[in-house]
């Protein structure tokens, strides 16, 4: 009876594995086919083996461009997000003030809000302020969702060290920057590492607001992929390199911080 | 009062300022204008709620979004609940099938839409290939074939959410229980029924309403698989929104329906806050 509940869970979870992955498999296998046989029939693998589809991705500017903006926008929105997130997750964590509560929900609530109805004043703004197809425009257009995201996760870290270690360090003489610099910091270091790890990812995943504030010299990597797919006599293999490609940072993500992306997910 | 706090908040306060609220402000302004680029808006006050009160195109997204969302729910949250108990709960096949099953969460939704489009595709993609085997001619430019493709891409890229949050509800469960129950004869059955169900009922709450806002605003990998159609079956209320603002530039109406959307899913989400302050929360 035991054993044979155990083999029918087996077989469930192995049936889920292979429906999870699936679709990757086969972004994998028509990225390695060659022109011809993608478009000509169906095959299960490769019978023609080839890398000539990740070169071509690779020798094409526009490709390796958006590539490149893709991460310096995620870069940017990391750098940003925490070293303005950080303070206020600080004093969420640490003190009581007026209206905290109320901040803190407002400050979820943007993480909840759909992308689409920030797309017409993002629009307006961004270009009035000549920020439009800028690379700064995006990092800070990201900000909307991904400050939330920085201080949700960090109060959550910040709150699990104890407060008595402020206390001695501020008994010890410590000034605020001494104490967050050389105590604090390399207490908490493991979970920012964490944050900027969903701060990445989820800027790097942005399309939206990326497709409306860029035009041609900043646009990210999914951007470029929409706008190829849109077109007419669409180039399968290319596309599908380019998004295994776009796929990598996430794959690297979860074999680090698989712990903790339930967490990360609960506001996003 | 105190100024530290203040002042560490400060930063995030001015970005805030500068990303929500300006913005919706500006929605606010807009929704009560007929505003085109170029023409000078035109002052019209509620008028526009009104016209989108009897908007075919936007009760029927509005419609459309409500129904996805149901049916996702309804299929997602059984699933992964299933998923979450038939996993090995000791040794490393837990672990790795749990790694495995998270990564659709983690990479750009656009792509996701993009591998959706190539199983989907006539003649060399696998889907019709399977379909045709079960004596089914899929096609994707049929509208229940297109809706229902759709609903199975949410359960593929969103299923592995509630599989995470239920398995670390399962794991968090104490042991106890099950003795006390196993001491008390409960079959496997009831022992779901009344140990298991109840106490994974604040993870429960919260993915129901974390999957609704999600599915309710979903745009990025429908935008990629379908683009809304075929004959807007699968147009929801962002696509409806983004189509309005930035394809037709009727940016006065565009915002009316920008914030008749933000005000749904807000009302959700502070129904969500609600629950996870008062259950015992998931961050802890």
């Amino acid at each position: 009876m035991k054993r044979r509940k155990k083999i029918v869970f087996a077989i469930i979870v192995v049936l889920y594995l292979i429906f999870t992955l699936f679709p990757f498999y086969w972004m994998i296998n028509t990225a390695l086919k060659p022109k011809a046989e993608i478009t000509r029939h169906l095959t299960f693998y490769p019978h023609k083996f080839t890398i000539e589809n990740f070169q071509k991705a690779f020798n094409n500017p526009m490709y390796t461009r958006a590539l490149l903006n893709s991460l310096s926008i995620a870069c940017g929105s990391v750098v940003l997000c925490l070293a303005v997130g950080i303070w206020a997750a600080y004093t969420f964590s640490r003190h009581r003030f007026l209206g905290d509560k109320h901040f803190f929900f407002w400050l979820i609530t943007n993480r909840m809000a759909p992308a689409a109805v920030f797309v017409i004043p993002y629009f307006m703004i961004y270009s009035t302020l000549h920020l439009f197809d800028k690379i700064v425009g995006v990092v800070l257009a990201h900000s909307l969702f991904n400050l939330p995201l920085t201080i949700w996760l960090l109060v959550g870290f910040m709150n699990a060290v104890p407060r008595d270690l402020d206390e001695a360090a501020f008994v010890d003489g410590y000034t605020f920057v001494g104490f967050f610099g050389k105590i604090f910091m390399p207490v908490i270091a493991p979970g920012i590492g964490v944050t900027a790890f969903f701060l990445f990812i989820f800027s790097w995943s942005e399309l939206l607001l990326g497709s409306v504030l860029t035009a041609s010299s900043s646009k990210p990597v999914t951007v470029a992929l929409l706008q190829n797919v849109s077109m007419f006599g669409v180039e399968w293999g290319l596309v599908a390199a380019v998004s295994f490609l776009a796929v990598l940072p996430g794959i690297v993500f979860v074999a680090f911080v698989r712990k903790y992306i339930a967490r990360g997910f609960l506001v996003g | 009062m105190k100024v530290k706090p203040w002042l560490l908040f400060l930063p995030s306060l001015v970005l805030v300022l500068f990303n929500a609220f300006l913005p919706i402000c500006t929605v606010i302004s807009y929704s009560l204008h007929n505003y085109f680029p170029s023409v000078p808006p035109e002052f019209l006050g509620l008028e526009q709620y009104r016209r989108l009160l009897s908007d075919p195109d936007f009760l029927g997204s509005l419609l459309r979004g409500l129904l996805f969302s149901i049916e996702c729910m309804m299929i997602e949250i059984p699933l992964g609940l299933g998923i979450a108990l038939a996993l090995p709960k000791k040794g490393w096949a837990g672990g790795v099938s749990l790694a495995l099953i998270a990564i659709p969460l983690v990479i750009p939704w656009m792509t996701v839409g993009l591998m959706w489009r190539l199983i989907t595709q006539q003649v060399v993609g696998p889907m019709p290939f399977f379909f045709s085997k079960l004596g089914i001619a899929f096609d994707m430019s049929k509208s229940v074939h297109a809706f229902q493709t759709v609903v199975l891409m949410d359960v593929w890229h969103w299923t592995p959410l509630v599989i995470l949050l239920m398995s670390a509800g399962l794991t968090a469960l104490p042991e106890e229980f099950y003795e006390a129950a196993r001491i008390d004869g409960a079959r496997s059955w009831r022992m779901f029924r009344y140990v298991t169900l109840p106490g994974l009922k604040s993870p429960l709450l919260v993915l129901l309403l974390l999957r609704f806002i999600d599915t309710f605003k979903i745009y990025d990998e429908v935008w990629v698989l379908t683009s809304g159609g075929p004959a807007d079956t699968t147009s929801f209320l962002s696509i409806f929104t983004v189509r309005l603002g930035i394809g037709a530039f009727n940016l006065g109406y565009g915002s009316a329906v920008s914030l008749t959307f933000l005000y749904v899913v807000l009302t959700v989400c502070f129904v969500l806050m609600i629950v996870m302050t008062k259950g015992r929360g998931l961050n802890e």
